[in-house]
């Protein structure tokens, strides 16, 4: 270790710190050490287990491509477009943040429920309806995540500033080719965080998904919910299950974090 | 008619006229905070301005920046980091329609002629501040627009670099049918590349006019520390001389009591061959002294001093230009 030309850091500041990790790290190195690698290869191999991870991979990727293209424009919006009510926006769609994920499950069955506010003349006029379907998960999932990769991606494009925005104007851009060729690729840091960040938001979304959809293996049943069931009967295979999320999860993170979120 | 003919008020900072002809190179000079940004910006469009502006009969304040005809070289360049040289010069031309291949091929031309070409592959962060300013200068006249605005465009280059930028942006000014508004800080700037010059303060033109009477007659006490000129205000007239024609004594000397002044040198630098001295007093003065005399008078900061001049090296002119 070198030697900081400051000094060294305080105590004041470096207990809680190494406090911090003990606390983060300790209960996912204890389930490590608890789980039997017997029920962890009888685990992988049932069919519960693969069907769930698969849904649950695919309905945290189509939640992410959707907060995308709803959660730019609007980041864009906020972070770019001085209108009024810009602030009451900001904090309105903030709001799933701080909800409770089982009372945002509540809300989407006011909205989308069979008898919903816009679920019922949807079912009347598709024959569609979004609870206790695979799409019904994509749609918890974007509920809970849009608000995180929005703020994320406002932030990103508040770093990236209106500079160049500004000298793209003065050269004859646009507001969308100046959007498209300047303020995305400036942005992309903060555009690539705030996708990691709404899907893994998606990943471990349990509360709104069960109370909107319920927990049908194959359509509904991701491995939030699979795990859940599991705990109930076989704790040896709920152990199992989140060291296989586990897995995933960090796979996952650490792949995307070598190409977008290192700083340059 | 004027070519470019504004009047812009940005309230609180900005309340300027501006007049100029295509071919002209109206260089904008003042101290720091007079509006020089502000005035460039809003003929560009990026600040808001009242008052009106018309760039060869369009209504320059009705249109955003984007329908502008207007170039724009930044004091910190912008270049897009994402791009290379040669598409951020292909930038403009593509954004205003032009095919890709011909836009490139047009952006090439100008890195040629700036004689940066071998570089259009790089990235901003790897050129040099004075490749990095061609390359902002070839962006900004690729489009060839009716008004090119460059910002402080040699503000933290190295001396030599800012020096070789200058002789070339003149000879592409030369060439440029467009109108050149110049901001600068730099005296050396606004008299060699500029037709007219715009003396800014607090926000107002405290005078306009060719470079060599503007140098020879400043009106503010900013012009005349840029151009290194002594100016005294009486009544509504200004005296002004060189420091060169100032005598340096450490006694009381026994010429005329008009232009004799008595002071404690605050600063002592070389300037060319001589040593400057910076002259505090009833007034600020400067004053060039040989480095022998210099030597003998033991002329350093804390000596008290007194300045004469002959009447004959003082110009006399009215304050009100």
């Amino acid at each position: 270790m070198t030697r900081d030309p400051l000094g060294r850091a305080p105590l004041a500041l470096l207990v809680p710190a190494a406090v911090a990790v003990l606390l983060l790290l300790v209960p996912i190195g204890a389930m490590v050490v608890a789980t039997d690698p017997g029920s962890l290869v009888d685990a992988l191999g049932t069919e519960a287990l693969q069907q769930a991870l698969w849904l649950s991979l695919l309905t945290s990727t189509i939640a992410m491509v959707v907060c995308l293209v709803l959660g730019l424009p609007l980041a864009w919006l906020l972070a770019r477009v001085d209108f009024r009510g810009r602030r009451a926006v900001r904090a309105l769609v903030t709001v799933p943040m701080v909800l409770p994920p089982v009372v945002a499950g509540i809300a989407l069955r006011s909205a989308f429920g069979r008898s919903g506010l816009l679920g019922e003349p949807l079912l009347h006029a598709t024959g569609f309806a979004f609870p206790y379907t695979t799409w019904g998960v994509v749609l918890a999932h974007v509920f809970v995540s849009l608000p995180f990769v929005t703020i994320a991606i406002e932030g990103g494009l508040r770093t990236a500033g209106t500079a160049y925005d500004d000298a793209a104007a003065t050269l004859g851009a646009t507001r969308w080719t100046t959007f498209r060729r300047v303020t995305v690729p400036l942005a992309l840091p903060g555009i690539a965080a705030g996708m990691v960040l709404g899907w893994a938001r998606s990943l471990g979304e349990f509360g709104a998904t069960i109370t909107f959809n319920g927990n049908y293996p194959g359509t509904t049943q991701t491995m939030p919910t699979l795990i859940y069931v599991a705990r109930q009967s076989d704790a040896d295979a709920a152990l199992a299950l989140s060291l296989v999320m586990l897995a995933v999860s960090i796979t996952v993170l650490v792949a995307l974090r070598d190409r977008w979120l290192v700083p340059a | 008619m004027n070519d470019l003919e504004a009047h812009l008020v940005v309230p609180g900072r900005l309340d300027a006229s501006l007049t100029a002809q295509r071919g002209d190179v109206v260089a904008v000079v003042g101290p720091n905070g007079a509006g020089k940004s502000t005035l460039v910006h809003a003929l560009s469009g990026l600040v808001a301005a009242g008052g009106h502006a018309t760039l060869v009969g369009d209504d320059l304040l009705a249109r955003t920046p984007r329908d502008r005809d207007v170039g724009v070289v930044f004091q910190d360049q912008r270049l897009f980091p994402h791009l290379s040289a040669l598409d951020n010069v292909a930038f403009g031309l593509v954004a205003r329609g032009t095919a890709k291949a011909a836009a490139r091929s047009a952006a090439r031309d100008w890195l040629e002629r700036l004689g940066i070409a071998d570089l259009a592959g790089r990235r901003p962060a790897k050129l040099s501040g004075g490749q990095a300013q061609r390359v902002a200068i070839a962006r900004a006249l690729v489009t060839a627009p009716d008004l090119l605005l460059l910002d402080e465009p040699f503000t933290g280059l190295d001396v030599g670099v800012a020096a070789t930028l200058r002789i070339e942006l003149g000879r592409h000014l030369a060439d440029f049918r467009g109108i050149t508004v110049l901001v600068t800080h730099d005296a050396l700037d606004a008299l060699t590349l500029a037709t007219t010059v715009a003396v800014l303060d607090a926000g107002r033109v405290a005078q306009v006019g060719p470079p060599a009477e503007v140098a020879a007659r400043p009106l503010t006490e900013h012009v005349a520390r840029l151009v290194g000129l002594n100016v005294i205000r009486e009544g509504d007239r200004l005296r002004a001389f060189s420091p060169a024609a100032v005598t340096v004594s450490v006694h009381a000397p026994d010429d005329s009591a008009r232009n004799r002044w008595q002071g404690v040198v605050r600063g002592a630098a070389p300037h060319g061959d001589a040593i400057r001295l910076q002259v505090e007093g009833e007034r600020p003065l400067i004053a060039d002294v040989t480095p022998a005399a210099s030597r003998e008078l033991a002329l350093a900061p804390g000596r008290e001093v007194w300045l004469s001049v002959k009447e004959t090296a003082v110009t006399t002119y009215d304050a009100r230009g």
